[in-house]
């Protein structure tokens, strides 16, 4: 069985045409997680352009990723980084094997000191 | 007897690599009227056109059709070609085979159908065409010239070089435009006053040259030749006539809370001010929003102090009427909000600025005597960090910002991170840059002395956001070389933002009928070559107006404009085309309906008696300037009763033709 992630593959999940990117890296400027990251936003445009899924699939930084969507946000082309990194990581966790939580789950893991973006973050990354 | 003559060029592999042209001139042969069908190479060669010419002797054609390019490229050609050998230029019919055909489509078979379809139904429309005759109309040697900024002067005053009178309308209270605002210019750094202060003073001494300051258009009728033009001179409250420019007044004037536009806002000017130093005419404005005596009744202060009597608190706007053979849109280009980018915090900081107001703070006439501070506490900056491309080159489907690159930034910012070198070497200067784009004589070179000998720190990247922390912005950007995230702690932010055209360009567009593209820049007639030109015959295009461009490029442009407007004026008469509307007596109800939908008033209702066959009666019928008529069709279309038809494109013209695609 091939279960190999293509870039067709996160392109499909994230609708993000990655030859609009002009390398401005207006993303990576902006990303509050850059330091983190071992891949940055305007890294994974021009990976997955390339063709590089499997590096990105081990990176941390699909783990790192805010989804604060400041780098989609300020993006002059509408590029959308941020949906690529979403991208790879439902890829990720579709291999495991749809261990994902469900909206039910969430209420019981509340925390009260949780910022409320990223539990909205927690929202986008496992219900899909 | 109709006598056809049908000729199908190649136009080498243009059109014969997709249609087979020998079976297009084959298949024609029995169409009725044509006499004689061939194909060659190149039609528009010596020898095509020999050859047209020849058959037209030979077999008395009374009718051509030429199956080559779009009428736009060669019909003229052609039509020469038929008068050449005796032949009405009005008997020739193009069958556009190339860009509406061979060009579209990729299959042989397909082509060819479709070629033999077009050259029938130009067929079927020749062999109703009748021998018309052009006229001709006189022409104002008048020029009117739309903006006073370089762009406007330099057409003005070469179009005066050449002994025509020109007017330069200029909507502000003096000309001189953006370039008056520039500190030094690229790639010479000599100052922009002292290169255009001279062209202004030249443009108001010259007697040929009339400049109408604070005035905007009113309306255009017309045509190329023969503009009627009104104009609107706004009124100033002050007599242009009696004003010495002495600038008591401003001084005297009590009212300071004006923003002062030269500056870019970033200090105050009285309510009667006079635009900076060396404006032209150097005369005094009332600005009423902010005219006590305007507001309150009382003050009058100015009026108190001018010695020469000049105050006119009573005077209106006035309207004046001139006529213009050729109008020059001159109408330049403004920088874009800031404000819509609030990453970069143009409006939480007063330290934000634009690369145009950072030109004023620089400039020694500026807010701060060209002294370089900060705008929020005076004090002296040690860090400066410059952002190129804000707003510019943004995709179609982004939120804000425009797709083209604006082309001056670069530069700009290049002599801007110099001159601050220059001046103030303690001051460290960051460029935040996606492309050095520096095509341009001697601009490379001035880009790598800024980085080599000015020690201009160029990173390459984007600034994500910057942040006010205390006195400081906190400048976070990508330097994409290095693959880090960097963090400036800068004293100032300088926004390299796009341009745009000036707003007013929209409604003279439209006033005008000069077509625009999406970003209202005015569209010129050929891409390549007609590039001063719009679309609309007698408009012409000069400067920002029609896409970003530099100093130099302005000024060439400005004189290719002038030139272009020179061979039009130096025209008596010119040639009509011949294709107009006009309306059949005994039909025509007089309805109105073609008066109101005409563009350009060609059309008028006069009491005639009308005699047909079962008609004896004084009726109210159109007629037709043919003159002003451009033939655009619209009353054709428009008339309910069937009268109004267009020489050249009859209704059953058109309709033979559709005849014959349908067959």
């Amino acid at each position: 069985m091939s279960n190999k992630v293509t870039r067709e593959d996160i392109l499909r999940i994230s609708g993000v045409d990655p030859r609009k990117c002009m390398k401005c890296g207006k993303c990576s400027g902006t990303c509050p997680a850059y330091e983190e990251m071992d891949y940055h936003p305007h890294e994974f445009v021009s990976m997955v352009l390339k063709g590089q899924i499997d590096r990105l699939m081990q990176s941390k930084s699909i783990y790192k990723c805010l989804s604060c969507f400041a780098c989609l946000e300020r993006c002059p082309r509408n590029v959308e980084p941020a949906k690529l990194i979403e991208a790879v990581r439902l890829a990720v966790i579709r291999q495991q094997g749809m261990n994902h939580m469900t909206e039910n789950d969430v209420p019981a893991l509340l925390d009260a000191e949780m910022p409320q973006q990223a539990i909205v973050s927690a929202m986008r990354k496992y219900k899909k | 007897m109709q006598k056809i003559g049908v000729f199908v060029c190649w136009c080498g592999s243009n059109i014969a690599a997709t249609v087979d042209v020998e079976r297009v001139a084959e298949a024609v042969k029995s169409e009725p009227g044509v006499v004689y069908s061939t194909n060659y190479q190149y039609m528009c060669s010596e020898n095509g056109q020999a050859m047209i010419r020849n058959a037209i002797k030979e077999y008395g054609l009374n009718g051509v059709v030429i199956c080559s390019c779009s009428p736009r490229m060669h019909e003229a050609t052609f039509r020469k070609t038929a008068m050449a050998a005796g032949l009405n230029p009005y008997m020739v019919e193009i069958a556009n085979i190339r860009e509406q055909c061979s060009w579209i489509h990729k299959d042989m078979q397909e082509g060819t159908e479709k070629a033999i379809i077009l050259a029938r139904a130009a067929i079927a429309k020749v062999l109703k065409n009748a021998p018309l005759t052009a006229g001709t109309s006189p022409v104002t040697k008048r020029a009117l010239v739309v903006g006073g900024g370089i762009a406007g002067i330099q057409t003005a005053l070469d179009v005066a070089d050449a002994g025509y009178e020109v007017d330069i309308v200029e909507k502000s209270p003096t000309i001189g435009g953006r370039m008056a605002q520039l500190d030094k210019t690229f790639p010479t750094l000599d100052c922009a006053a002292c290169i255009l202060t001279p062209k202004m003073v030249d443009a108001a001494q010259n007697e040929k040259i009339d400049i109408l300051s604070y005035s905007e258009l009113e309306s255009v009728s017309g045509f190329v030749g023969n503009f009627t033009v009104k104009i609107r001179k706004k009124a100033r409250y002050v007599d242009e006539t009696k004003c010495t420019g002495c600038g008591v007044c401003t001084e005297k004037c009590p009212s300071r809370k004006g923003l002062n536009e030269f500056n870019m806002g970033l200090n105050t000017r009285g309510a009667i001010y006079i635009p900076f130093a060396q404006a032209i005419p150097n005369v005094a404005v009332i600005d009423k929003t902010q005219c006590l005596h305007f507001r309150t009744g009382k003050c009058g202060l100015c009026e108190k102090n001018c010695s020469a009597g000049a105050i006119k608190f009573d005077q209106e706007d006035e309207i004046l009427e001139r006529q213009y053979g050729a109008i020059i849109l001159a109408t330049g280009f403004k920088p874009i909000d800031a404000s819509a980018f609030d990453e970069y915090a143009y409006c939480q900081s007063k330290d934000v600025v634009t690369s145009l107001e950072f030109e004023r703070i620089m400039n020694a006439a500026g807010p701060t005597k060209g002294k370089l501070v900060r705008p929020s506490d005076g004090k002296h900056p040690h860090e400066i960090v410059f952002i190129q491309c804000v707003g510019s080159r943004c995709s179609a489907d982004a939120v804000k910002g425009k797709q083209y690159c604006s082309k001056i930034c670069c530069m700009y910012t290049a002599k801007h991170a110099m001159l601050v070198r220059e001046k103030y070497p303690d001051v460290n200067v960051h460029v935040f840059y996606i492309d050095a784009r520096t095509p341009g004589k001697n601009f490379d070179e001035f880009y790598r002395r800024a980085v080599e000998q000015y020690d201009v720190d160029y990173i390459k990247g984007m600034v994500g956001k910057v942040e006010v922390e205390g006195d400081h912005l906190r400048v976070q950007g990508s330097d994409l070389i290095a693959n880090e995230q960097v963090v400036i702690q800068a004293d100032m932010v300088v926004l390299a933002t796009a341009i745009e055209p000036d707003p007013t360009a929209r409604s003279l567009g439209t006033m005008l009928t000069a077509s625009m593209d999406t970003n209202d820049f005015f569209t010129e007639a050929h891409p390549k070559l007609r590039p001063v030109e719009s679309p609309t015959a007698g408009v012409f295009l000069s400067g920002a107006c029609q896409g970003p461009k530099d100093i130099p490029e302005t000024v060439a442009q400005a004189g290719a404009a002038a030139s272009k407007v020179i061979g039009l004026l130096s025209k008596d008469h010119l040639v009509t085309n011949p294709c107009v509307a006009h309306s059949d007596e005994l039909l025509c109800n007089g309805c109105s309906q073609c008066e109101n939908v005409c563009p350009y008033g060609a059309i008028s209702y006069v009491e005639k008696e009308v005699r047909g066959p079962e008609v004896r009666a004084v009726k109210r019928i159109a007629v037709v300037n043919e003159a002003v008529c451009q033939g655009c069709g619209a009353c054709t279309v428009t008339c309910p009763s069937g009268a109004m038809d267009l020489k050249g494109f009859s209704n059953n013209q058109i309709m033979a033709e559709v005849d014959a695609i349908c067959r």
